[in-house]
């Protein structure tokens, strides 16, 4: 790993290994070890695929020949890093203006606008795209604004993405946002330099790492999503969908896993760049570090409320539409209201789904929060084991670049197999539960390590001089000040399970059916208000959890925050 | 100071994350099964009528999702039964050697067609799906666009950017009506339908029932789909009807079989027996556009009633053959719609 600071690089070096060093190598070996299981070798199953034909026979790469000979390939990659490019290069200006306008200014109806962010991850995948063709569809009451073009296809695709991404963006760029030096801010302030220069010597740098970690992930979400694709693409061709037709349309696993592996490209790439910047990131937080406390100006704050409404009136428009949507009788023709909707009298549909929805995104959240920070934290301070740190990292980066579809298919062969030992988990909760944190991992993964690298390393470098054992530091430094970090954390990896069909959907079982496969099941029935009615339920339990944790984290925040000095918690 | 707040993070932890073991015993069937959810609730609830002590955990899902699945499982299969799964991907299951032969009781009285010729059978047939044109009538009248009659119509540039398909890559739906077509037409015809009917398609979707889905919300003017599905969404207040073009429909058979190597085989019998019943037929056509015998049961509101006379003499075996090579010149010719190659 490389860092910013040679000197500190040098200290560790010097610095004999302790006891306490090699426990958490022991700790980092653990946790590779626990990846390669959960990621590398389901993986590695579907790799050996890659190079079988359908009836097992090794043939080498005549698959990739054959994919690779096919013209629609070059279209589909192409189309691929189109909308992934487009979507990053929109959601990611609108994320930084709105984290920033949150953090560095003192515009009005902050708590609103924080709990706006939220409303993408609180609608299943299906509801969001219900309510954009209602909006933007042929019969659309925004249609208008499309000019004439059509919402199925790419406008579709990028609209829905930028939706779908816009709160992770803003959560890791908002959590970059979050350290800042009051210090540095004064020091601009004294020797009158412009805000623009302030901001490109002071803001920027502080927050690099978090914009450009964010730019990657968003790019690599919306490469490797095919629901999107699926539901509002068209007949656009992408490397994602061309996926599914593969899997599901042809049963042909063995393409399926050649299209899977191409899909990996962007990734490698993605770790290479982020390699690249992290390692110029320098530390916000010192020792001697003051917290930042917005000041009010007239100018400023009104642009940025403004802004915020903009986009936070957008959300409420999207989440509005969908609650319309499960209320009508029957879209557009008969606007009637109705609860009728949320009676469903289907085979394997109700509030059992719930239920294991619940259980299963209760779990992965707080399994997924406690595995992630600790993981993460290893990897930005464990430098002495420069090498288990990295491939720690690269295992954590992993899981963005495989589509659920795949990671689902991957797990059933891998847990299906009667020698695997761990074949008892088929069918379990536990499975849905490991697959989805599994399947989640990178986006937490990126934003404790941004919030991690807030902290100086002058604090490290205290804790070396004292001999502090690097367990101490973390219970008394590094946890207590990452208490949003780790609170934003466990919501989001919450809601997404609540949400997303993930790899579940190869993986449930009748007694493990999660809400968002039965919203999917309802949907193909053609009764799109009943699949937004179940859906809607989604979100009003989302909603509820929502809450808890603004309750819980205001009162812890009070106990552990108080250094901040704003007591605002994210 | 912390551990006032890890403890019970833990404890919630432990307690979510119990242990559920989906094992089936004895009077328990594990049945997968790709029949529509509303109606699978109409046949299982028949099923638990007459056969209270066999509990069924259903697993139900799109007919490409239960496929992939049960290949996947294939070396350690953990269902029982298939229901009401396509003929076309049971016989792609049966060739891997995967079903149990049994003769249901009462098979011989099935429509021929929806007996497998093998003795003892690995498979029965218990209904068709057959396609059908959505047509939005209101969306029409706006756009001055005619009713179509026939397939051939389709072809006409006044449907242009005004029709939706279902790929039938991806869509067994969508296989369904070019295997049709292919027999309707004879192959040239059909592909050089399928090239003017390409310029007339505004989207391929990847669910069958989608296009009528579309139509029904005024998305699209006609959508090539199934009559169950807008005869639903008629009911339900769609200004759609469903139009069995006169030159006849592609259809496929959904069936039931048996996995072999099941341990609650005689279960699986009592329940492949019930499926083949009258009462089971019975509530097969309630829902479904044709049964595999004659029953009484009156077919559902706004069902077309041509359906079953117009269903082309469809050759099973040829579709599964010829399938590969079928949508390997679909995919070169129309899969890519902004650069089609003709």
């Amino acid at each position: 790993m490389t860092t910013a600071d040679p000197a500190m690089a040098e200290g560790r070096l010097a610095a004999p290994k302790e006891l306490s060093d090699k426990l958490v190598s022991l700790l980092l070996w653990i946790f590779i070890g626990g990846m390669t299981v959960a990621i590398l070798l389901p993986l590695g199953l579907l790799l050996i695929r890659s190079f079988r034909n359908p009836q097992g026979a090794f043939v080498g790469l005549r698959n990739y020949q054959k994919y690779f000979e096919s013209t629609a390939l070059f279209e589909a990659f192409f189309n691929s890093v189109f909308v992934s490019l487009v979507t990053a290069l929109i959601v990611i200006p609108i994320a930084f203006l709105y984290a920033y306008g949150l953090s560095r200014t003192s515009m009005r109806w902050k708590g609103i606008f924080r709990a706006m962010i939220f409303v993408p991850l609180l609608m299943p995948g299906l509801l969001k795209a219900i309510a954009l063709v209602y909006l933007f569809g042929n019969q659309g009451i925004l249609k208008g604004l499309l000019l004439g073009h059509s919402v199925y296809g790419p406008i579709g695709i990028i609209l829905a993405s930028v939706l779908w991404t816009f709160p992770h963006a803003v959560l890791v760029i908002g959590v970059a946002l979050m350290n800042a030096d009051r210090r540095l801010y004064q020091a601009a302030e004294i020797l009158n330099t412009s805000s623009l220069r302030t901001f490109l010597a002071v803001t920027w740098p502080a927050c690099r790492y978090g914009v450009i970690t964010a730019f990657l992930a968003v790019f690599v979400m919306v490469f490797t999503d095919f629901g999107i694709a699926k539901v509002i693409g068209g007949d656009m061709s992408l490397l994602a969908t061309d996926i599914y037709k593969e899997v599901v349309g042809q049963q042909n696993f063995e393409m399926g896993a050649v299209i899977s592996i191409i899909l990996l490209i962007p990734a490698v790439v993605v770790f290479v760049l982020e390699r690249l910047t992290a390692g110029r990131q320098s530390a916000q937080i010192t020792g001697k570090s003051l917290p930042f406390i917005p000041k009010p100006h007239a100018i400023n704050d009104g642009l940025f409320f403004s802004f915020c409404l903009i986009v936070a009136a957008i959300m409420v428009l999207i989440l509005g539409m969908a609650q319309f949507a499960a209320l009508i009788k029957f879209w557009p023709y008969n606007l009637n209201l109705t609860l009728s909707n949320y009676l469903f009298d289907l085979e394997g549909v109700g509030w059992e789904n719930f239920w294991n929805s619940l259980k299963m995104s209760l779990s992965a959240a707080t399994l997924g929060t406690i595995v992630v920070f600790i993981g993460a934290t290893m990897v930005e301070k464990a430098r002495f084991d420069v090498v288990a740190s990295k491939i720690l990292h690269m295992l954590a980066l992993l899981p963005m670049a495989i589509p659920g579809l795949v990671l689902g298919l991957s797990y059933l062969m891998f847990i299906n197999d009667p020698r695997n030992p761990l074949e008892f988990l088929y069918g379990s909760m536990s499975i849905l539960v490991i697959s989805t944190t599994v399947h989640l991992y990178t986006v937490p993964h990126l934003t404790a390590l941004t919030g991690l690298k807030g902290l100086s390393r002058e604090i490290d470098m205290v804790n070396l001089s004292l001999r502090t054992p690097i367990w101490r530091s973390f219970l008394r430094v590094i946890l207590p000040t990452n208490i949003p970090t780790i609170l934003d954390i466990w919501l989001y990896i919450f809601l997404r399970a609540m949400t997303t069909l993930s790899a579940a959907i190869f993986l449930y079982t009748s007694q493990t059916k999660l809400a968002a496969i039965a919203v999917i099941h309802v949907d193909e029935t053609g009764n799109t208000a009943a699949a937004a009615a179940l859906g809607m339920l989604v979100v009003y339990a989302c909603l509820f959890f929502r809450l808890m944790h603004y309750v819980i984290s205001h009162s812890i925040l009070r106990h552990f925050q108080a250094w901040r000095g704003t007591g605002k918690p994210a | 100071m912390l551990e006032k707040y890890t403890k019970p993070l833990a404890l919630s932890f432990a307690a979510t994350s119990l242990f559920i073991i989906a094992s089936a015993q004895a009077g328990e069937l594990t049945i997968y099964s790709s029949v529509e959810a509303d109606n699978l609730k109409v046949f299982s609830e028949q099923f638990a009528k007459a056969h209270p002590d066999i509990k069924i955990n259903w697993v139900r899902d799109s007919t490409g999702v239960i496929q992939a699945r049960v290949i996947a499982e294939k070396e350690n299969p953990r269902n029982d039964v298939f229901f009401g799964h396509a003929a076309t991907d049971l016989l792609a299951l049966d060739q891997m050697g995967m079903f149990m032969p049994y003769q249901p009781k009462g098979a011989d009285k099935l429509d021929p067609r929806y007996r497998d010729k093998k003795a003892p059978p690995t498979w029965t047939g218990l209904w068709g799906f057959a396609a059908a044109v959505c047509f939005n009538t209101v969306e029409a009248a706006k756009r001055n666009i005619p009713q179509p009659t026939k397939w051939v119509d389709l072809a006409n540039p006044v449907y242009k950017g005004q029709i939706t398909m279902p790929n039938p890559i991806s869509s067994g739906t969508g296989f369904l009506n070019v295997a049709g077509w292919m027999q309707i037409m004879g192959k040239d015809k059909a592909w050089s339908f399928m090239d003017q009917l390409h310029g007339n398609i505004a989207s391929y979707t990847h669910s069958g029932s989608k296009p009528c889905n579309q139509v029904a919300a005024g998305e699209y003017v006609v959508g090539i789909s199934l009559p169950g599905r807008a005869a639903d969404l008629k009911t339900r207040g769609a200004p759609i009807m469903a139009v069995i073009p006169e030159d006849g429909i592609g259809w496929e058979m959904q069936g039931v079989a048996i996995m072999k190597g099941t341990k609650n085989a005689a279960d699986a019998k009592t329940f492949v027996d019930w499926s083949v019943s009258e009462a089971a037929m019975e509530s097969y056509a309630a829902r479904v556009e044709v049964v595999a015998f004659p029953v009484k049961t009156p077919m559902r509101e706004n069902m077309p009633r041509e359906v079953s006379t117009r269903m082309i003499n469809n050759d099973f075996a040829w579709a599964a053959t010829n399938k590969t090579e079928i949508l390997d010149e679909w995919r070169k010719r129309y899969d890519s719609k902004t650069e089609p190659k003709k």
